[in-house]
């Protein structure tokens, strides 16, 4: 019986990976949540490029300061440009605008950018899309912010990361070059450089994207390490549990 | 059917072991249920210490802040007032602030402040949790020919002097709480939080 | 007179025993309930499915401590307050989110014992059709509890499901209104479904649950060869195959729990959302009306259903067929005609029947997660029609099929 069932197990634990990704091409982000340095140049990055626009309003400074082994005055001195109080979430920096009393951001751009609390977790290999989206902008005169994005077309987002990037051409591909079957990706020429060099920007949105990672479930940081602990704690009382059954079934035939 | 001996022994120590082990187990996952009752990090953010700015604060006024829901009194207190407190001892019920749970130990003065003119109190009473009414005005009152200021409770009579001890007679049974306070500067204080202590 | 009935036990038992029969009871139900002693490991999901509806009322209780059932405030109550800033409150959502996908793996190979074992023939008819009630009980609460986190998918899916009422012909449309309270989903149907959600369905399923033991114990329990133990006793009236189930089985159950747990556990904290399957991403985006999902899907463990109904080209029929799929498993103890209740003993027709059926339902279940293609819609009607097939069927091939001679007492593989 085992063994007819067992085809079917592999099959179910399979099903993830079997599901197929239709979109853009992504790159491997290689972000890392538990290296808390990563996580620190992330939080410091999204503050001064992505806060002003983009809330987390589902991160606490509070947290932020424990998860990243910061001080309250480390984080509200560096990290929080809104105001907030210590306890209280990060909203943006702008306000939202249309609608309400100020002018903001869907004002300038058209649309509302969206909170990003959960943007890691909200799309399949969201590490790997938003890695692959900050490292895929490239200049467009036809669209009104001047920008566009291969990842997200037609994105309302200027290219916030410009002066670390630099400005880099989407390269035109032909289609009869095109080779059949796996689709390698866009590929960019750099115009002009940044101050950043290709893997030291590579590295800031590694950052960041490790940075929304964790945000996306800060649980993170610590669930596999109580798994582990659940995990010998239960083989232990199955062995034991075990010993007991055996006690009591050796003698049924 | 299985009339063979049974081994009781090995049969009561796996199953005391087995009992043992999942009962290690079941404490293990009572944690996360019991732990999930605690004030959560919005409670605690909402419950953190407030700062109050007594610059506009004069003599003889009081002002209220909201700390934890509850209201805070701060109170400058004139040198007549600061004075006047030794002389109504004899008709207080605790004039040593000996009961330990109502103010942090740097409160445990005379004055039952950490500087002399500031006053700072959980305005609620110690009875049944009525806001009281302060009445710095030395006269008789209907309730004290003898009064020399303090707080007055409407709501069931407890009396309180001007360093928020309570009086004889009162059915409130201790002095008016001094919550953890701290000066950050001359004209700002930190209500919920003491020196040292974070 | 009640306080006069004798008791063998002393103390504050023997009180609560002269009041209340808890002894027997005890020995009813456990110590003296004998089940066959050939159980394998097809036997261990109904303890396992009952843990995890012990496991979905106390996460479920808990989570209710914060979760807000309003459109403005559910999705922040479980992604803030729950996920973030309760102590372990991740560890209580993923517990029951997990637990549910769990309750119906377990479930669904619970049933599958039944049929390979012939365990809803006579006299457990009842007991088959009790389960196939818990079935679809479950099969609500699941679906109104992916609606309150109010993601995109909870908004979408509840969308979707409830228009399907609107299929029925001059009622349809009123009632899409009744059922969401407004014309489309939002704050009042997240309030009523919430109520139905913690307290109509867990007290309902609870009580089914109660019968479907109930009914079971009345009869006892089948075993993989299909023979009834009871024909042959001892001179005590205990059956020769028969075992008592406590201490016996609840031993066993132990080692169960112990080995289930570590597969829990594993999902809990390496992989609660399991790719897309558990926890869907749409799921992780707040609800909105004016953005349609790329693609709408059920969680798992209806996509074999859903399949069907996107299987089929008219709406209407869609729910017909949808329905019909889950109600024709009430009438499997009158379709199957065989003499012979296990597959053991069964011929080679009923033995691929069933491996077509299988392969069928969990081909649909495939199918139901993905986009749908032309193809992808061929195979679903091909699967469809197996699935209705083995039903239909089976009155005829489970009568004319082969039998081997089924042996007077169990056989245990020990």
């Amino acid at each position: 019986m085992i063994k007819r069932v067992l085809p079917w197990l592999f099959v179910l634990f399979a099903m993830p990976a079997l599901a197929a990704g239709d979109g853009p091409v992504l790159l491997q982000s290689g972000a890392n949540i538990s290296d808390q340095a990563s996580l620190q140049r992330g939080a410091q990055l999204y503050v001064n490029y992505c806060g002003s626009c983009h809330s987390l309003e589902y991160m606490r400074y509070s947290r932020l300061a424990k998860d990243l082994g910061l001080t309250e005055e480390q984080v509200m001195r560096d990290l929080n440009f809104t105001g907030g109080k210590f306890g209280e979430t990060m909203k943006a920096a702008m306000p939202a605008g249309l609608g309400t009393e100020a002018i903001g951001s869907e004002d300038w751009f058209g649309k509302a950018p969206p909170d990003l609390s959960l943007i890691a977790r909200a799309r399949q290999n969201g590490p790997n899309y938003i890695y692959t989206y900050l490292l895929s902008f490239y200049p467009d005169p036809t669209r009104p912010i001047g920008w566009n994005n291969t990842v997200f077309p037609n994105a309302s987002m200027p290219h916030v990361l410009w002066e670390r990037q630099g400005i880099q051409n989407l390269r035109k591909v032909d289609e009869h070059t095109e080779s059949g079957g796996h689709a390698t990706g866009p590929a960019f020429d750099l115009l002009k450089p940044g101050t950043r060099s290709v893997d030291e920007y590579r590295q800031d949105a590694r950052d960041i994207t490790a940075f929304l990672q964790y945000v996306g479930e800060p649980a993170a940081l610590d669930r596999e390490k109580y798994g582990i602990w659940v995990i010998l704690y239960l083989l232990l009382f199955t062995c034991v549990a075990y010993l007991l059954k055996h006690e009591y079934w050796k003698d049924v035939h | 059917m299985a009339a063979e001996s049974v081994n009781h022994g090995r049969r009561r120590f796996l199953t005391a072991s087995t009992v043992v082990v999942g009962g290690v187990g079941g404490i293990f996952v009572a944690v996360p249920f019991l732990s999930a009752w605690k004030p959560n990090a919005k409670a605690v953010a909402a419950g953190a210490p407030v700062t109050a700015d007594i610059s506009r604060l004069a003599v003889g006024q009081q002002m209220t802040v909201a700390w934890r829901g509850r209201p805070i009194f701060i109170v400058r207190r004139s040198p007549e007032m600061l004075a006047a407190l030794p002389s109504e001892d004899s008709r207080l019920r605790d004039p040593q602030s000996s009961v330990e749970d109502q103010q942090p130990s740097f409160a445990q003065n005379g004055y039952r402040s950490l500087r002399p003119e500031l006053l700072v109190l959980v305005g609620s009473c110690t009875h049944l949790g009525c806001s009281p009414k302060l009445h710095t005005e030395v006269k008789p009152e209907p309730w004290d020919s003898k009064w020399k200021g303090g707080y007055y409770c409407p709501c069931h009579n407890s009396r309180f002097d001007l360093a928020g001890r309570v009086y004889e007679g009162s059915p409130a049974p201790t002095n008016l709480v001094v919550p953890p306070y701290r000066f950050e500067s001359d004209t700002k204080v930190i209500i919920g939080e003491s020196e040292g202590a974070a | 007179m009640a306080g006069d009935r004798t008791t063998t036990q002393s103390g504050v038992l023997g009180w609560i025993d002269q009041r209340m029969p808890v002894v027997d009871f005890w020995n009813k139900h456990l110590a003296q309930y004998y089940a066959p002693k050939n159980f394998n490991i097809w036997y261990y999901f109904g303890s396992l499915a009952l843990l995890l509806l012990v496991n979905q009322i106390v996460t479920g209780i808990w989570l209710a401590m914060y979760y807000k059932p309003s459109a403005a405030e559910a999705f922040a109550s479980v992604e803030l307050t729950i996920m973030r800033d309760v102590e372990w409150g991740w560890l209580l959502r993923y517990m029951h989110s997990t637990g549910a996908s769990f309750f119906f793996i377990m479930v669904y190979l619970h049933m599958f014992r039944a049929l390979l074992y012939g365990s809803y023939q006579k006299p457990r008819e009842l007991v088959w059709v009790l389960g196939v009630l818990i079935f679809l009980a479950m099969m609500a609460e699941a679906f109104l509890g992916y609606v309150l986190p109010w993601g995109q998918m909870s908004f979408w899916g509840a969308q979707v499901i409830v228009s399907l009422f609107g299929a029925i012909p001059i009622i349809g449309e009123g009632l899409v209104q009744w059922i969401q309270g407004d014309y489309l989903p939002s704050d009042p149907t997240i309030n009523r479904f919430f109520a139905l959600h913690v307290v109509a369905l867990p007290i309902s399923l609870l009580g089914l649950v109660v019968l479907h033991l109930g009914a079971l114990h009345e009869v006892g329990s089948n075993n993989p060869d299909g023979i009834d133990i009871k024909k042959k006793k001892d001179a005590a009236g205990v059956p020769l195959d028969g075992i008592a189930f406590h201490p016996y089985y609840t031993v066993k159950d132990l080692v169960g729990v112990g080995v289930f747990g570590m597969l829990f556990a594993f999902v809990i904290f390496f992989e609660p959302t399991f790719g897309d399957l558990f926890l869907e991403y749409d799921n992780f985006a707040p609800a909105d009306p004016m953005v349609t999902p790329a693609h709408i899907k059920p969680v798992w463990y209806f996509t074999p259903y859903y399949a069907m109904l996107r299987a089929i080209p008219d709406k209407l029929m869609g729910v017909v067929v949808m329905g019909a799929a889950v109600m024709i498993l009430f009438l499997i103890p009158w379709l199957d005609r065989s003499p012979v209740r296990s597959i053991r003993y069964r011929g080679p027709i009923t033995k691929i029947a069933l491996t077509l059926f299988t392969i069928a339902f969990v081909t649909l279940g495939y199918l139901g997660l993905q986009a749908g293609s032309e193809l992808q819609k061929l195979v679903a009607q091909i699967c469809t029609a197996i699935y209705f097939l083995f039903f239909f069927l089976m009155p005829v091939y489970t009568k004319i099929d082969s039998v081997k001679p089924v042996p007077d007492r169990v056989t245990m593989h020990d």
